[in-house]
């Protein structure tokens, strides 16, 4: 028996509707699940992964 | 042999530990690994590259996420790597996930803001992603891999 955290206590995981979904593209790769109980959103959870970076273009200038 | 121009790599590198002070800089007391924290922004807000410092507007509000966010750990120092007489890049990247744990964030956010608490909360980087809400759960951000290509923060010449 698994229990999920949710907008109500602990519940058995058996007693929800799980949905999940993902993206994925350039910049991240994400995942989430949600936890539906009667029409209403009791959990739900992401994960990102990055992929880029921020990067900063340094340079030394010519005396030309 | 020729000499070649460049920006030396070990000076990016030792840009990322404050070792080089062409101004005004703050007086470290000790040598110590400053302490970053990372803040959840709402998907409305404007934080960018003329972000300065970590500010609390429109940062995420909800259960369970305290203003500031939390801590970020960079247990591995910044490299410095050539790849040629002239390009090289310095890189570092937080060596564990950045996690919000059993919050509820209802209005969306997409975006993270890197900051040095020590310094007075001044911005290191913004990051982004896709519009998310988290209630009674967890949002993980998991970082790139510490290398020369995919850091999550890097200085490169080319």
């Amino acid at each position: 028996m698994a229990l999920v955290t949710t907008t109500k206590g602990e519940m058995d995981e058996s007693l929800l509707e799980k949905r999940e979904g993902s993206l994925d593209n350039d910049n991240e790769s994400t995942t989430w699940v949600e936890y539906w109980l009667d029409g209403e959103l009791v959990h739900r959870s992401a994960h990102v992964a990055l992929k880029q970076s921020v990067t900063l273009a340094a340079e030394a200038a010519s005396f030309t | 042999m020729a000499n070649t121009q460049a920006m030396t790599t070990s000076f990016m590198g030792e840009l990322m530990t404050a070792t080089h002070n062409f101004g005004t800089a703050p007086v470290r007391a000790t040598g110590a690994t400053d302490a970053f924290k990372a803040a959840l922004y709402l998907a409305t807000a404007t934080y960018n590259a003329s972000t300065t410092a970590y500010a609390t507007t429109n940062e995420v509000t909800g259960t369970g996420y305290s203003a500031g966010g939390v801590a970020v750990t960079f247990g591995t120092p910044p490299t410095a790597t050539n790849s040629s007489t002239t390009a090289g890049v310095a890189f570092v990247t937080p060596s564990a996930s950045i996690t919000y744990t059993g919050v509820t964030l209802t209005t969306a956010f997409d975006a993270v803001l890197i900051y040095n608490s020590t310094q007075s909360n001044k911005a290191v980087s913004v990051h982004t992603f896709g519009s998310q809400t988290i209630t009674a759960g967890t949002f993980t951000l998991t970082m790139p891999a510490n290398t020369t290509s995919t850091a999550l923060i890097r200085l490169a010449t080319t």
